[in-house]
């Protein structure tokens, strides 16, 4: 091609001009990152908060970065520090709060009653699993305010500083914690995390496809009669593993290869019985009769039962997961305050039972009850008898040296 | 034609070698690195471990063993690659042949059409997927109302197939359509007047002329497919895990970013034994896609 | 054309492709039909409502998914195609064995799957510091979005006659001049068509948005998800089809100015 057409002395000015887009390109840049991370540590030059448009609501607290706000959490969470907070009772604080919580965890409902009362606008967001969640704040997010942590992910989050102290049983209502949920293996003296809902994690068995339900995990790995090609399980790593141990007569977070070369025998057999691993939409499945029986969360399982009259939960004796969910702060929360004012409202006893009626799992708070349904109350899937009761315990987070023999076993499980 | 210089294009390659060369290298570093404390993260210290985890067991006795749980999940990725493919070139090619017969205004439409379930979200074209096959389902429910007791179909590798296959079959139609349309449709028509079957004008004229077309099809198909991720995870019901699965599993449940990381690598490795294998065919297949 | 008399003698063809179209769209059809189920199972049919897009349209999480998706699309695709545009200029101004070397390796965030750029990217975010959010995604995304845009402006580049530079030139305009008056505006369909599909391939990116995201910055894609994995419900649907519409609105915008460069 003939490229004479371009004299030779026009390109560099040419290369000048055409830095312009660029410079735009850098501009949008800017104006993209100015709306939603206030606190912007990485490289844009800082150019003030002036470069920043209207964001969609956020008013209040562009906030400086972590330290000062961690520092603030020692002296007490009621009265906002914060001088542009008005700061009249800790009602209508305004602001927003980011709560990253399990999937379907809270209701809608719930929320906005909060919202109502206090001003604070809550931004949900969701994950699948504790595992989910610790990667995500490991992995540098810092804009989430209330997460909801099961027990033994607990000491894993205060040992790398992912979650600040809250002084939980410092709170107004911290009064009404239950003394037997006050001082938890994961969190003595409750310094960094206040109680949400505890259950189990055992099976959902709907009798009108399998009349005769397994009482234990080994009986449900051995595949009871009607189940086969119609088993739910959880997505979760965790809960199945440690399952499949007790089925196998091993303890959770076994560390001897030979346990899990009899859980894998066991699985291999279970596998084609199993129609889907998914811990999401359980309830729905249930409700709807697609699975025989499904490993769920006691609350799950009663939710589903008010559709489906057929189910039933069982504990199985062998062993089940007894967990507890609670309410953290991570480091470098953006709206501190405005975090602890949601978890000190949800430990009023009429709130946290809105939330046991909605979910039908049990809370940690006293006087809770009187607020609470009273099918709810009377249902074995919900307060557990002292035989079934037996069966559960907390389980602590495995040894670094399980996780890799769990991973393989439900790599292999999965594929 | 030239209209400026070359050094116009640094910044998109200045660019491109931040945001994909970056991360690589990083990749490469994580995955020889020991794990971070509670495996989040990565440590400080130097490893092959992570490799070494993807080929090998080690027992309670202490002895090494030879251990395939997750090459086969990679094996398993490029089975049904291939076999996406392979699906996609038996409903692609018909079509693409189809269109280029078509009368010539019309053909730009019926490629627009092609491509327009391509540009949707690939979420809503799973789950459009979802909604068809549930037990619940239109195609379900037809068939009983019918009589016809279909089996499971959600959740199950057929469903992740047809994801897979709906999501990259226009990748398959446009290059075979590019060949086919250059193709002079009268040099057939002569064979066949001259008394050839349809088989070999099918064979001996019509398939060189596409076979670039069929080539980079294929290609297009299989290197984006080996690294699915949502269709095994929306359509196989968690049950049919792929390794861009198990990848994303280790950054998160099994918290082993240095494994992750070696199995990322594998990934790339195998995607790239694939281009260096079709290297020929890709270059034939660079005429078509030019 | 003698097209017709063609597929006559491979009488499976037609057939198949008509079979093929079918495959194509019955798909996204039930999911329209079924957004318009007053009830909220979604393949139980309970009569026609609009309910469900009401719904989508007052729900604020919704909103705040979709306002996050457009910003990040409009800014990648603008800083993508940008970069693309220079990029075009200066592979053509390149040595012979220096441009497919170019454009091969301004190819490879197509190359690369998906799941090993979204990890690598995430991890490198976190070597570097920098906090999930807008940025992050922005920058993501305007990786890929260089290769997309730039096929179409090369395209169009590879359309044009050097007798008008030549003679544009001859006439006396150089430089900066010869961009805007002359390479500029006969680029433009390439351009906008090269913006277009960036910007819808960054407002359907799944993968790689939901590594680098931060807590406000859900993008639809990623909700969607959220939603989806929960069970099926007409709400979906319902975002479903006015995110087809817009993909339909963005390809026809696409394809009409693909057109207008024709009668040139």
């Amino acid at each position: 091609m003939n490229t004479t057409t371009t004299p030779s002395g026009s390109a560099p000015r040419l290369t000048r001009i055409l830095l312009l887009p660029v410079l735009i390109v850098l501009a949008l840049f800017a104006a993209a990152c100015g709306n939603d991370d206030d606190t912007q540590p990485a490289q844009p030059a800082q150019p003030e908060q002036t470069a920043e448009p209207a964001a969609t609501t956020a008013p209040s607290e562009p906030d400086a970065p972590e330290e000062p706000d961690a520092s603030d959490a020692a002296d007490g969470e009621d009265a906002a520090p914060q001088p542009e907070e008005p700061a009249e009772a800790d009602e209508q604080i305004g602001g927003e709060v980011n709560l990253y919580n399990w999937t379907d965890y809270i209701s809608e409902d719930l929320l906005a009653r909060f919202s109502d009362e206090t001003g604070i606008k809550v931004n949900l967001s969701n994950y699948d699993s504790n595992e989910t969640m610790l990667a995500t704040l490991a992995a540098g997010a810092t804009g989430y305010d209330v997460i909801v942590p099961s027990d033994y992910i607990i000491p894993l989050l205060i040992d790398q500083d992912l979650i600040q102290p809250i002084d939980a049983h410092a709170m107004e209502n911290a009064a009404h914690i239950d003394p037997a949920f006050l001082d938890p293996y994961f969190d003595v003296g409750r310094v960094y995390t206040a109680p949400y809902l505890y259950g189990t994690t055992g099976l959902a068995v709907d009798t009108s496809q399998v009349p005769d339900p397994p009482d234990s995990w080994a009986e449900f790995f051995a595949v009871p009669e009607g189940s086969h090609g119609s088993i739910g399980m959880m997505n979760d790593q965790v809960e199945v593993v440690h399952a499949v141990l007790r089925a196998v007569g091993a303890e959770p977070c076994s560390t001897d290869p030979g346990d899990y070369a009899l859980a894998e025998e066991l699985l291999d057999g279970f596998k084609s019985a199993v129609s889907v691993i998914n811990s999401d939409g359980i309830i729905e499945r249930m409700a709807a009769g697609e699975n025989s029986i499904h490993m769920e969360w006691n609350g799950a399982a009663y939710r589903s039962s008010l559709e489906n009259p057929d189910l039933v939960y069982v504990y199985p004796s062998d062993g089940l997961t007894l967990w507890q969910d609670n309410f953290a702060v991570p480091t470098g929360a953006p709206n501190f305050d405005q975090a602890l004012v949601f978890i000190n409202w949800m430990m009023d006893p009429a709130n946290i039972a809105e939330a046991t009626n909605w979910n039908a799992y049990g809370n940690a708070i006293v006087g809770s009850d009187a607020y609470v349904d009273t099918d709810l109350a009377s249902s074995p899937m919900v307060v557990p008898g002292s035989q079934e009761l037996s069966y559960a315990a907390p389980v602590e987070s495995c040894p670094i040296e399980a996780i890799d023999l769990y991973d393989r076993l439900w790599t292999s499980f999965r594929s | 034609m030239r209209v400026g210089t070359r050094w116009l294009a640094s910044p998109a390659l200045g660019f491109i070698a931040f945001m994909v060369g970056g991360p690589m290298v990083v990749i490469v570093w994580y995955s020889l690195r020991t794990r971070g404390p509670g495996g989040v993260g990565v440590g400080d210290g130097l490893t092959v471990d992570a490799y070494e985890r993807l080929v090998v067991t080690e027992d309670f006795a202490g002895n090494v063993g030879f251990d395939s749980t997750y090459l086969e999940v990679m094996w398993s990725s490029i089975l049904l690659a291939a076999a996406t493919m392979l699906v996609a070139l038996a409903v692609g090619f018909p079509t693409a042949v189809w269109i280029s017969n078509r009368p010539r205004h019309l053909q730009p439409l019926l490629v627009l059409a092609v491509t327009i379930p391509f540009w949707t979200s690939i979420l809503v074209r799973t789950y459009a997927w979802i909604v068809i096959l549930r037990e619940t389902g239109p195609l379900a429910s037809g068939f009983d109302a019918v009589g016809i007791d279909l089996p499971r179909m959600l959740n199950t590798r057929g469903a992740t197939l047809v994801g897979m296959v709906y999501t990259f079959l226009p990748f398959m139609v446009l290059p075979i359509y590019a060949a086919a349309e250059r193709f002079d449709h009268r040099i057939a028509e002569a064979g066949l007047d001259l008394g050839a079957t349809p088989a070999v004008v099918l064979r001996k004229i019509v398939w060189p002329s596409v076979r670039p077309g069929v080539v980079a099809g294929c290609l297009l198909v299989f290197i984006p497919a080996i690294g699915a991720f949502l269709q095994p995870e929306l359509l196989g019901g968690g049950r049919s895990l792929m390794i861009a699965n198990l990848i994303q599993q280790q950054f998160g449940a099994s918290r082993n970013w240095p494994f992750g990381s070696a199995l990322a690598i594998l990934l790339l490795v195998v995607v790239t034994v694939v281009l260096v294998v079709a290297r020929r065919a890709a270059r034939e297949a660079r005429v078509v896609l030019s | 054309m003698t097209g017709q008399a063609d597929t006559r003698r491979y009488p499976g063809i037609g057939p198949a492709a008509r079979l093929a179209f079918a495959f194509l769209y019955a798909p996204l059809a039930v999911v329209v039909a079924y957004s318009f189920n007053s009830g909220p199972i979604v393949s139980r049919w309970e009569g026609f409502s609009l309910v469900w897009y009401r719904e989508v349209l007052e729900r604020s999480d919704v909103r705040d998914a979709v306002w996050v998706s457009l910003r990040v699309a409009v800014a990648a695709s603008a800083a993508g195609t940008a970069l693309a545009l220079l990029a075009a200029l200066g592979i053509v101004a390149m040595v012979r064995r220096g441009s497919p070397l170019a454009v091969g390796f301004l190819s490879t965030p197509l190359l690369v799957p998906e799941i090993v750029t979204a990890v690598g990217t995430l991890s490198f975010f976190v070597l570097l510091d920098f906090e999930r959010g807008m940025t992050t995604l922005v920058l993501a995304h305007t990786a890929f979005c260089i290769p997309f845009a730039l096929l179409p402006i090369r395209a169009r580049l590879a359309e044009l006659d050097p007798a008008v530079f030549e003679a544009a030139s001859d006439l006396g305009a150089s430089g900066f001049r010869l961009f805007r008056r002359v390479t500029l505006p006969l680029l433009v369909p390439g351009i906008v068509s090269g913006a277009l599909l960036a910007f819808i391939i960054s407002l359907d990116d799944y993968l790689i948005s939901a590594f680098v995201a931060g807590p406000t910055s859900t993008t639809l894609p990623i909700f969607l998800f959220g939603l989806i994995r929960r069970g099926a419900s007409p709400l979906i649907n319902a975002v479903s089809t006015l995110l087809l519409l817009v993909t339909v609105a963005v390809l026809t915008a696409s394809y009409i100015t693909g057109k207008w460069r024709k009668p040139k």
